[in-house]
Parts: structure tokens; sequence; C-alpha cells
């Protein structure tokens, strides 16, 4: 099969037609809207040829490169399958080659180490936020990436971990170091709670009920004014303490970043274990076949609810951080659309892979940071990037490189 | 007498109106191999998964009685609980984990024979390591005896049609059943594939001293293979004995064999 496509090349007469065939219809289709002009004032109509052009030109080398790209990529696919072997992509390589990994990994830490010495507060600031993203999403990748539960309400549980915080702080003034187990362990029991209906539904149907459930406790926290305070939502949290020392703002956000550097460490460290183990196994047969995962004698209630539960305890830890890191939260910071980043961070990273998931989160947090200017173009370019990386690059941007379990005699 | 290693006994299936299967009894002795045939949509496939706790059959009872006399009941049981008491099946259309290694699979089949939790797997105590090093060596020795060591860290969905079907008989035999149930094992097989699965069930009862049930269509294997036979047709059983037996019953005949009965 590859003979024929190397045959014909790459660029042949065949797809310039086609190309054509494409720009012509879109001439066509845009012809009403971009070359008629009613002028209303002057009771004229201007024909704007130029214009015509324009877009015929954009849109047979739009299409042209398109075509290019896909016929590279299936070309690569019949590459890959005459080769049979598991061809690994070129950040996967990078990323199991210890000689690359091991430098790369030294340069990283460091890198993060220095960080806040290097660069403003508000670069520290956005970083942190980052951070936060990362260890939500690396939660969400348990329920998604390792079990296969699409999990669309996954910002719930951040909201139950923010408010938790701020609300036992308000009534009870407690801390912020006894409030991030409380929270993990509420997202926990929350994970369980959403866990329990939605035991036997899977797929769309699954998402459409964590969808609900998503904006079940977002309406809450919406309307019940008596105890989450409404929309006006819960003012000066106060910001985590390190035994009772007094930080100035700029200090204190240093001091959050380190400590969401830990928190991160920390759930790298778990989540990898749990991917490798017995439960991490059965998460992944889940995901594969769910009745023959029950014949092989996994009880798929437990390993559902441990899914969620788990993915959910993460988003609970990472609620109670930034309720302490903004100081302010009210339920417009925890609509739908935090949901869908946060599913973008693990599709896009790279389902079920822990570095993916991290490159993933950094990426979509950081870069509509950087290109603010841009901001009006930042669905634009978000929507065109989330298109282009699912026909070319479906595994995301570093794909699930799992640990093989090897037998040493 | 010892107890048959799984009695069914009048045991009713309804789909709504639909009765599936119609009160229907059988034995599987110790160590025995009995095959249960009939045409397509008999309902064979139906009582597999009413053995196995996929359906909960609308009357009558599953019971399972291993070689040392223990005896649980299986109705309401949920599969993988079947599993854990001691059945294990493997599927008509193959139902492997595709995305996973030869080994995995097989490490998956282990999971209900271990028992390492989440804060074993967090804080890996010495018990949770020698436990996972124990998986992997067993499924390597499992692995070794199906003759599938040579793809062990191969994916799943990349072995030929023959290994995948063995790799499911692996897995399978990898949760220690004493009784193993096989839906059309030879299914998409060619002659010699399918005469290697003779010898390898013969060798699966001698080995592991289990009882197996299966489900096939090819004639040839069954009448070859089994000890016993059980016919049914629309839920109901026709007829039961020895190949001989069966082959000659003029109901067996009329209903399914036909023609095929002296192939």
């Amino acid at each position: 099969m590859s003979d024929i496509v190397r045959d014909k090349g790459l660029f042949s007469w065949e797809e310039v037609k086609k190309s054509l065939l494409a720009c012509v219809w879109f001439m066509f289709l845009t012809f009403p809207i971009m070359v008629i002009q009613v002028n209303t004032i002057h009771r004229t109509v201007e024909w704007k040829w130029d214009r015509m052009v324009f877009v015929g030109v954009g849109a047979f080398l739009l299409s042209f490169v398109w075509r290019y790209m896909i016929r590279r990529k299936e070309a690569g696919i019949k590459q890959k399958e005459a080769d049979a072997d598991n061809v690994k992509t070129l950040p996967q390589k990078l990323i199991t080659d210890p000689k690359f990994s091991r430098p790369a990994l030294a340069i990283v830490g460091v890198f993060f180490i220095v960080y806040p010495l290097l660069f403003s507060l508000y670069q520290i600031d956005i970083m942190t936020t980052a951070l936060i993203y990362v260890v939500v999403a690396l939660g969400l990748n348990i329920v998604i990436g390792l079990a296969g539960l699409l999990d669309l309400g996954y910002v719930a549980f951040f909201a139950v971990g923010a408010y938790c915080y701020a609300l036992l702080n308000y009534h009870f003034g407690m801390g912020f170091w006894i409030c991030l187990p409380i929270g993990g362990a509420l997202g926990f029991i929350f994970g369980v709670l959403l866990g329990f209906p939605v035991l036997r539904l899977r797929g769309d149907y699954l998402a459409i009920v964590t969808l609900g459930f998503g904006e079940i406790i977002r309406l809450i926290l919406e309307n019940w004014n008596e105890f989450s305070f409404g929309p006006s939502g819960i003012a000066n949290i106060p910001r985590p303490g390190l035994f009772g020392i007094e930080m100035s703002l700029s200090q204190n956000l240093t001091y959050i970043y380190y400590l969401m550097i830990l928190l991160t460490l920390f759930t790298i460290f778990v989540v990898r274990r749990l991917q490798d183990s017995r439960i991490g196994r059965a998460w992944m047969a889940l995901r594969e076949d769910e009745i023959a995962c029950q014949a092989m004698g996994i009880n798929k209630t437990r390993t559902k609810l441990s899914a969620f539960a788990l993915g959910a305890t993460w988003a609970g830890m990472g609620g109670v951080v930034f309720a302490a890191k903004t100081t302010f939260i009210n339920p417009a910071s925890f609509t739908i659309w935090e949901s869908v980043i946060i599913l973008c961070c693990v599709v896009l990273g790279g389902m079920g892979s822990i570095v993916g998931v991290i490159a993933g989160a950094l990426i979509l947090k950081l870069l509509p940071e950087y290109f603010r200017a841009f901001s009006e173009y930042r669905m634009l370019a978000f929507g065109a990037v989330l298109v282009l990386m699912m026909v070319f690059r479906p595994g995301g941007i570093i794909s699930d490189v799992r640990k093989v379990y090897k037998f040493e005699k | 007498m010892t107890q048959p290693a799984l009695a069914v006994s009048n045991l009713t299936m309804d789909f709504g109106g639909l009765r599936a299967l119609d009160t229907l009894n059988l034995t599987v002795g110790q160590k025995e191999i009995v095959a249960l045939i009939g045409p397509n949509g008999a309902g064979k496939t139906t009582l597999f998964n009413c053995i196995t706790g996929i359906y909960v059959p609308t009357k009558g009872g599953v019971d399972l009685t291993s070689l040392n006399g223990e005896t649980h009941r299986l109705n309401g049981l949920t599969p993988d609980r079947v599993t854990a008491k001691g059945m294990a099946r493997t599927f008509q259309n193959i139902r492997l984990f595709q995305n996973m290694t030869v080994l995995e699979n097989v490490m998956i089949g282990r999971h209900c024979r271990i028992k390492t939790g989440i804060p074993g797997a967090v804080f890996r105590p010495p018990k949770t390591i020698r436990e996972e090093k124990q998986v992997i060596e067993d499924s390597y020795k499992i692995l070794e005896q199906f003759r599938l060591h040579a793809y062990v860290d191969e994916f799943a969905k990349n072995l030929p049609y023959g290994a995948q079907r063995r790799l499911e008989i692996a897995r399978a035999m990898a949760t220690e059943p004493f009784l193993l149930l096989l839906d059309e094992p030879a299914a998409g097989m060619n002659a010699q594939e399918t005469n290697e699965l003779d010898d390898l069930i013969i060798w699966l009862r001698e080995t592991y001293a289990i009882s197996i049930l299966l489900i096939e269509h090819d004639m040839k294997l069954v009448m070859s293979l089994s000890d016993r036979i059980y016919v049914v047709d629309y839920g109901r059983k026709i007829a039961e004995g020895t190949p001989e037996e069966v082959s000659q019953n003029p109901d067996v005949i009329k209903a399914y064999l036909g023609e095929e009965v002296d192939a």
C-alpha cells in the first residue's frame, strides 16, 4: 500500500484539482457576504471582487496544506503498520531514553526551584495557578485516562475543596493545613457520592450525568445563600501560614508556589504508584472491557468508585489551595467551562500519560497568559488547536508510555 | 458419590415475555468435559451468562462444588464473586484487554487472588512488592505453559488469532478456577488450530484437574472431546448423554445435527 502513496507522491495533480474545487466552492459560499456590500446610506451596491480573490487563494492554500498533512499522516500510519512494531513518537522516545530524560529532569527541577528568584510576582502567580491545574488534571487523568470514565462535572470537586476551606475557616477559623486533608477527604466522599448513581452508566450517558452533577453543585453554591453566601462569594480567605510566621504578600506568594511544587510532586508520586499497582491494572482493564474485567474477578463497583473517589481527592486538595491563593471564591470560578479546560488539559496532553497531562495543563494555563495581547483570538486559536490535535495527534502531545511489566529471571 | 462440580437445577430465564431458558437441568461432574450444543439462538450463551452472574436467573439454582467438597450457591452473585469462587470463562467473541500487553492480561487474571489495596499501592510495603513480583512470575509461568511466552510484551491486539484464543484461556486459568467455561473456543479456527485446541483442552484437564463446560459448533471437536453432551433448543434440553447416544438420538438429528451426524 505504501508504494502507491510513494509513487503518486505527496503532491499530485489530483490533490491540486480537489483543492481547486474546494476553493471554487468556498468562493461561491462566501460570495453573498464577502463580495456584495450594500451601502445603506448611499443606497448603492458595491461589488468587492478583490475580496473574492483573497478568499479563493486562502481557501486553496488551506485546503492544499490540509490535504498534504492528512496524506502525510496516512503515509505515516501505513509506514507504522509496515514496521509492525510499536513505533514510539519522538517525545515518547525522549522520555523513555534515560540518557535524555535524566538531565532533562534535572534541568526542569532546577528551573522550577529557582523560578521565583528569576521571575516577577506576576509570573510566580500564574505558574502557581498552572500548577494547581496540573494537580487537578492529574486527578482527572485517573478517572478519564486510566479508568476510561468520561467525567464532565469534575470541577464540582474542585468547588467542594475550595468551599470546604473557605467555610471551615469562616465559621470555625480552621487553618489551611488542617483544611488541606479535609478538602481531599471531602473530595473523596463526594467522588463516592457521585459514583454510586452512575455505576451502571458508561460513555455518553456517564458524561451527561456528571455534567448535571457539576451544574447541581454550582447552582447550590449560587442559590443557597445561607450556606455559601450565594453569588457574592466568600472574601478574605487567609493565605496559608507557616508556623505563624508573618509574611509579606510577595513572600507568601512564593511560599504558596513552593507549596504547590511539593503538592505536585506528591501527586505525581501517588498517581504513578497507583497506576503501577493492582488497582491501576484493574482501572485499565475496566477501561478496556467492562464485562471481561468482571469475569476476571474484578469488582466493578469498587473499581469504579475508587477511580472516581481518588480522582476527586486531588480536585478537593487543588480547590483548597486555589481558595487560599486567590483569597476570594464565588460560584463563577466553578463553571462547566473550567471542567472543559481541565478535560482539555488531559486530552490535549495525552490521556493516561502523566508527563503528557502535566505538559497539557502547563501549556493550556500558561500560554493564554503570555499571549494576553491576542486575547480576543484566544478562543479561536484554542478551537483550532483542539481540532488539529485531534486530527493529527489523537493520542495527545505526549501520549501514554506505560510502564510495561517485565519478567526477569 | 462426590458432588458434581456444577449443578444447574430448574434454571429459567425470562427476558420480558420471552423465555430464553426453560427449567433447564445440567450437571458437570468433577474432572468431566461436558459440551453444550444446539442451533443458533438456542440459549447456550444465555445459560453461560446466567451461570457466571452476568444475568440473574428468573428461577432455579446454580451450585458450584470444589474438589474438596465446598458448595457455593451462585445465584445473584456478581460476576467477580463467581470468579472468586472458582469458575472462569472465555467469550465467544474474544474479549481480551486489547491495549494491554499479553503479560498484563494474565496479571489481571491474578487480580482476585491477590490483595493489595489503595494504601498498599501507595506506600508499597515489602509485602506488596513481594506480591507484585510473585504475580509477574506466576503470570509468566502460565504464559510458558500455554506457549505464549514469546509474545509476553506484545499488545494483545497484535497477536495472531489462534494465540488470542489461547491467551483468553490462559487469562481465565490465571484466576485458578476448578471449573472452566469455554464459549465457542474453536470459532474461526482452521482444522489444524482446532486439533491443537483439542489437545490443549485435554491437557488442561489433566494438568489442572479441572472440569470443563464448553459450547461448540464444531461437531468433530465436540464428539472427540466430551464425556457427555447436552443438546438444547428453544431454551429446553432435548437430549443428553454420551457422544454416541446423542448422535443417535432422533430428536437431536431432527432438531440440529441433520445429515451432519456421521461427519
